[in-house]
């Protein structure tokens, strides 16, 4: 019980959120830069890397995660998990498709 | 109301407002069960129906009596109805909403008015499904499969993934009001270690309804971007892979089927101990098991892909995986059965679905077995033998689980009893029923006869007489408690608060509950399923 009224009475200074603010805008320049350099099959992971910090910055501090309970973070990094067994399980059908070459399979 | 004269009639959820906006613009959990009870009723028997045409025109092996084109119009609009609109809300929205509350001890769920807005948006979803069934229908089948439902089908598949889009977001809302409410308006003393094993399996259905929801959201959406904008995401021609479709399709579906069977099973474990006069065996393995079966069912999806052209590694990764399912699964039926060792078995009606549950559930189960080998799934993929599988899983596990509820706890939402006779006569005109009519189809499988064909060789006719006669028995069954139940509103015996003589917070008040369910919040100091120390006259709490 304790734990909400912790996290609903946090008071977090205008100043990080417009220093968050700045890194964001920041990163959305790169982001553009970074697309107009070829790069080969980087530009995506770049992309997507910058993308996930932005992601994790919004979340940790536009959405208090930083200051909630506990249970809020277990909340969070169990979306996490399911997305990553989303995309891992997945990931071992098309990494091994082509593993077997046999042509009359 | 007849009985009205006799005494002053105690303000209950039911008598404390009138009229139709008091219904539909309700905060209160065990009115939105209602209105639940009703959406799904009728979606239950626009989808008896179509199973019904379909049954009708397998009894002649010649495509006879409708089109082809019609039949996979009526097999889709049976599955999207029945998974959607019926299954997944069945035992949450409707039993869960008006139980979870009651048997935590609290007043209401934590937040009443998305409760509401969970019922509309079902509706909203509903009725767009409808609509695109009723402009011309859809006939990718209820699993959308790619590219046919993205390029090829000329229906209205657009409408139809709305619909499941918006009635998705329906049982998030409920999802979360549930795991809010279990985690943070427990009564004093209701700990962990004591809340009943029906919501220990509500909370665990939850979990998937909220983490898994969203990605049939988005992939139905993204099947609507696709047909509509050619945005290439599942079609090879611009660079996408129509298999991606059914990862993303079932990483939801698979899971769904626990969504729709886990909540039976916290039906179930009520129920046998009830009935059993015991305390359920090995409570902590049912309430984990719950757990475990949610979290496991995240792991298996590709079982439906084994012949779809997914990797051979991958299959045997999958195959593996899905055996896991079958502990906690197992756990569960073998503590219920040992909770009925040397119990005083009384064989009322929701005990006698909850035999037909666990006999059902475990040949539905044992069957999904053989489905995971992949050697036989090669042989019986997509024939009649997967149909009777999840049939029995669905129909004879999940059904009979929510029949099993509806009896149990109607004398507690409307403070009536059923005909005993009556209901025990449908209990078992559902039992013989369903079994004449799947079963068969486990042999017309074997023999390999594919699913979805509206025709068939004469040689296949036996068997598939035999499953339309099991089916009419079936809907008789059904309808049978459609009619008491209605008939029991008026004429029924008057309840009180504990027929059953049970245990749990929602026996200890009134029958039916009043709108703010406690008058003063009751504080737990018992074991849950304490039946050997049960006084045999009930204590109400707060009356």
């Amino acid at each position: 019980m304790q734990e909400t009224t912790e996290s609903v009475g946090h008071i977090v200074p205008a100043k990080l959120y417009v220093t968050i603010w700045a890194i964001l805008m920041a990163m959305t320049i790169t982001t553009v830069l970074v697309a107009r350099a070829d790069i080969g099959p980087f530009n995506v992971v770049v992309a997507l890397v910058i993308a996930t910090i932005k992601a994790t910055l919004v979340v940790l501090f536009f959405m208090h995660l930083r200051y909630s309970p506990k249970l809020t973070m277990a909340t969070v990094v169990a979306a996490m998990f399911f997305l990553f067994l989303l995309l891992g399980l997945t990931m071992t059908d098309y990494l091994t498709r082509a593993w077997l070459t046999n042509p009359g399979y | 109301m007849a009985t009205a004269v006799q005494t002053v009639e105690r303000e209950n959820y039911l008598n404390s407002n009138y009229g139709i906006k008091s219904w539909l613009l309700t905060t209160d959990h065990k009115r939105i069960a209602i209105l639940y009870l009703i959406s799904i009723t009728a979606m239950f028997w626009l989808g008896g129906f179509f199973a019904m045409m379909i049954r009708l025109e397998l009894l002649t092996p010649a495509g006879d009596l409708i089109s082809s084109d019609t039949y996979n119009k009526l097999f889709t609009m049976h599955g999207i109805i029945m998974v959607f609109f019926f299954l997944i809300p069945s035992v949450p929205a409707v039993l869960g909403n008006f139980l979870v509350p009651l048997m935590v001890g609290a007043k209401d769920l934590a937040f009443p008015r998305v409760n509401l807005l969970s019922w509309y948006l079902y509706m909203a979803g509903a009725i767009t499904a409808l609509v695109a069934m009723v402009t011309g229908g859809v006939d990718t089948g209820w699993t959308f499969y790619t590219p046919f439902s993205t390029t090829y089908s000329n229906t209205h598949v657009i409408g139809a993934a709305i619909g499941i889009f918006i009635a998705g977001f329906s049982s998030i809302l409920t999802g979360l009001n549930f795991i809010v409410t279990i985690h943070r308006m427990r009564a004093p003393g209701m700990t962990w270690r004591r809340l009943p094993l029906f919501c220990w399996a509500n909370y665990a259905a939850a979990i998937i309804m909220v983490l898994g929801t969203p990605v049939i959201a988005i992939t139905l959406l993204l099947v609507a971007l696709e047909r509509a904008f050619h945005i290439g995401v599942f079609n090879p021609q611009l660079g996408g892979d129509p298999l991606l479709f059914q990862h993303l399709f079932w990483f939801y579906s698979h899971p769904a089927v626990y969504i729709m069977i886990l909540p039976g099973m916290g039906v179930i474990s009520e129920i046998v101990t009830c009935f059993s006069r015991k305390r359920v065996f090995g409570y902590e393995f049912i309430a984990l098991a719950s757990i475990a079966i949610a979290v496991l069912g995240f792991l298996v999806w590709a079982h439906h892909m084994f012949v779809a052209g997914i990797s051979v590694y991958a299959a045997l990764v999958f195959s593996l995986l899905s055996y896991l399912v079958a502990i906690p699964s197992a756990v569960k039926v073998f503590n219920w059965t040992a909770t009925m060792y040397k119990g005083s078995i009384r064989y009322n009606t929701p005990m006698l679905y909850a035999f037909g549950f666990i006999g059902l559930f475990t040949v539905g189960g044992l069957t999904g077995i053989f489905l995971a080998t992949l050697g036989i799934d090669v042989q019986v993929h997509d024939t009649y033998f997967v149909v009777a599988h999840f049939h029995y899983v669905m129909v004879g596990g999940m059904v009979m689980a929510y029949m099993a509820g509806l009896h149990f706890w109607w004398p507690k939402i409307t403070g009536r009893m059923y005909p005993e006779a009556w209901a025990k006569l449908s209990a078992l005109l559902v039992f013989v029923g369903f079994n004449t009519t799947f079963f068969p189809q486990f042999i017309l499988g074997y023999m390999g006869l594919p699913r979805r064909y509206h025709a068939y060789p004469p040689e296949f006719q036996v068997l598939n007489v035999l499953s339309t006669a099991g089916a009419s028995i079936l809907a008789v069954g059904y309808v049978l408690p459609m009619i008491y139940f209605v008939w029991s509103l008026r004429y029924g015996k008057e309840a009180g608060p504990n027929p059953w003589n049970a245990v749990g917070l929602e026996w200890m008040v009134p029958s039916p509950p009043p709108t703010h369910n406690f008058d003063e919040t009751p504080v737990v100091t018992w074991e849950a399923y304490d039946y050997e120390h049960q006084p045999q006259e009930e204590v109400t709490v707060g009356h």
